[in-house]
């Protein structure tokens, strides 16, 4: 009986310069990006831009004082429940949508409406509805957040390979089990890439959500510092929400990884 | 688990497994109908080999579907041990030809076998144990941990054959399952089912299009006619039961069997139908 040999996937294992070049790469643009500012802001005495070290001096002193428990954590705290929320509501219905023929035909037609409507806009009815407080703010980012993992959802679960239903079928590999190990992580890759969408829409929502009628947060603290004409750490602030996304992003890079560890595999083998 | 599989029973004529009565199956395409299985009636005993071939579009697959309960047929009834299949039977695993599309690229080897055997509530000892030994019979109880794409073709084959295996079901049925991997590999497979066949005495419904893998496989073959699809002829085949893919290629009854069969093929391909029921 003749063998091939298993074929794995490379791993690259990185070696120091690969490392520093990839370290350079990721690095070179903000470093250029920020000496160009450096340069730009030393000799001038504009009030609207300060220099990146006037803005990084005031940064700790902002935000690591009291300013973390009143702002920054609330703010994401509400944007991790909100993105939470969204996820298992996209999913659960996303799944029973794609899954159920008349639920989708009922359905479809709404959801595109409700898909098109600007989550922004959705803020004074909510604020009606839900007044002022915490829920309100997590009903704006998972009205803004849901919908790209519930439709990625169902164009996951709809598009689940026929010849993998079939085997299904007639292995007998149904109900709970065929949902978990069959269709869930058949449609995974488009349920992740939903969920990145919705992330990122999230942390827009969650500022602008603190933008209204809110007392705390750090949508509120940026609009604050720029109404008071702080305008070092209004920047400050900005810098402050693009690590996070940075952070965000991080963490949903290696939440990816793991998941879709067979989906990348085998997509390297397809290329060869 | 409740037992969807809504099985009544049927007459069958004694001593077949499998029992195929003028099965029809017409498509409904916008306003109009494709006919793509006319009327095809045969039996299977338990035990046998049987090959069908025929002309490529004569509705080999459509057969196989409808013989597997994943498609309804429009006319006549597929009977497996006196119950009428009306949906996936518990007792039959189909091997289908797309073995890159028909292993679940997210599970392991092993989890790809045992899944079956998980929805059917085997406890995991034992399921471990069936795993294990299906992929060992077929030669690949080295690669329980691997994803199916990190093998190459043939082994993907293999994975899915093992599957069949392990589900321990009284019939067999295979989809061309060799029409895409290379000759060396596919001349190994095949000896891997005769072998499987042997050891399990599972009955085995194998679909090729290829008439040497046929007559090479088969105790029996039948020639199906091409569309609209009737059996064109019933052969048995009186090779040794031992065969080799050299010598039993290069006996004269190999090579006067394959003519025949080539040219009941052609004779379908020209839409000769003389004999055949209309």
């Amino acid at each position: 009986m003749t063998q091939t040999p298993t074929r794995t996937p490379r791993t690259r294992r990185p070696s120091l310069a690969g490392t520093l070049r990839a370290v350079g790469y990721a690095a070179g643009l903000p470093a250029l990006a920020l000496l160009a500012w450096v340069l730009a802001t030393d000799r001038s005495a504009s009030l609207y831009f300060p220099s990146p070290t006037t803005i990084a001096s005031t940064f700790a002193a902002t935000w690591f004082g009291p300013a973390l428990t009143t702002d920054v954590l609330p703010s994401l705290g509400r944007f991790a429940i909100g993105v939470l929320l969204s996820i298992v509501i996209g999913v659960v219905a996303g799944t029973a949508i794609g899954t159920t023929r008349w639920l989708r035909d009922l359905l479809e037609p709404m959801l595109e409406f409700f898909r098109a409507v600007p989550p922004v806009v959705l803020v004074p009815v909510l604020m009606l509805m839900l007044g002022v407080g915490d829920s309100m703010r997590i009903a704006v980012i998972v009205s803004g957040c849901v919908w790209p993992v519930l439709l990625n959802t169902v164009e996951g679960v709809r598009g689940v390979d026929t010849v993998l239903t079939e085997t299904s079928r007639s292995y007998r590999v149904r109900g709970l089990l065929s949902l978990r190990s069959v269709v869930l992580p058949a449609a995974s890759p488009q349920i992740m890439a939903g969920i990145r969408l919705c992330l990122s829409i999230g942390l827009i929502l969650m500022v602008i959500s603190e933008m209204f009628a809110s007392s705390s947060g750090l949508g509120y603290r940026i609009v604050y510092f720029q109404r008071s004409f702080m305008i070092a750490q209004m920047w400050s602030g900005i810098v402050l929400l693009g690590l996070v996304g940075v952070a965000v992003a991080t963490l949903y890079g290696f939440a990816e990884r793991r998941v879709l560890h067979w989906y990348h595999g085998m997509r390297e083998v397809a290329r060869g | 688990m409740a037992d969807t599989t809504h099985e009544k029973p049927s007459e069958t004529r004694s001593g077949a497994l499998l029992s195929v009565r003028d099965l029809g199956k017409t498509y409904a395409v916008g306003s109009g109908e494709v006919e793509a299985i006319r009327s095809i009636s045969f039996d299977v005993r338990a035990g046998e080999l049987v090959c069908i071939v025929g002309p490529s579009g004569c509705g080999k697959t459509t057969l196989l579907k409808c013989l597997s309960g994943l498609l309804a047929p429009t006319a006549g009834s597929v009977a497996l041990d006196g119950q009428t299949v009306l949906a996936p039977p518990k007792k039959m695993a189909v091997v289908f030809q797309e073995y890159g599309r028909s292993l679940y690229p997210w599970l392991s080897v092993q989890d790809n076998v045992g899944l079956p055997l998980k929805a059917r509530g085997v406890p995991r000892g034992e399921r471990d144990d069936t795993v294990r030994a299906a992929l060992e019979e077929v030669g690949l109880g080295h690669a329980l941990t691997a994803f199916p794409w990190q093998l190459s073709g043939g082994m993907q084959q293999r994975v899915a054959i093992a599957r069949a295996i392990a589900y321990e079901p009284e019939v067999l049925v295979m989809d061309e399952p060799f029409a895409a991997v290379d000759a060396q590999t596919r001349a190994d497979l095949e000896d891997l089912v005769r072998r499987v066949w042997q050891d399990l005495g599972v009955t085995v419904l194998f679909v090729t299009h290829d008439i040497d893998e046929s007559v090479y496989l088969g105790e029996r073959v039948l020639v199906l006619s091409s569309s609209p699809t009737v059996v064109q002829e019933d052969l048995s085949v009186d090779l040794p039961a031992e065969r080799d893919q050299i010598s039993t290629r290069a006996l004269p009854q190999f090579t006067e069997l394959r003519t025949h069969v080539h040219e009941q093929i052609q004779r379908a391909k020209r839409g000769d139908r003389a004999g055949l029921p209309a």
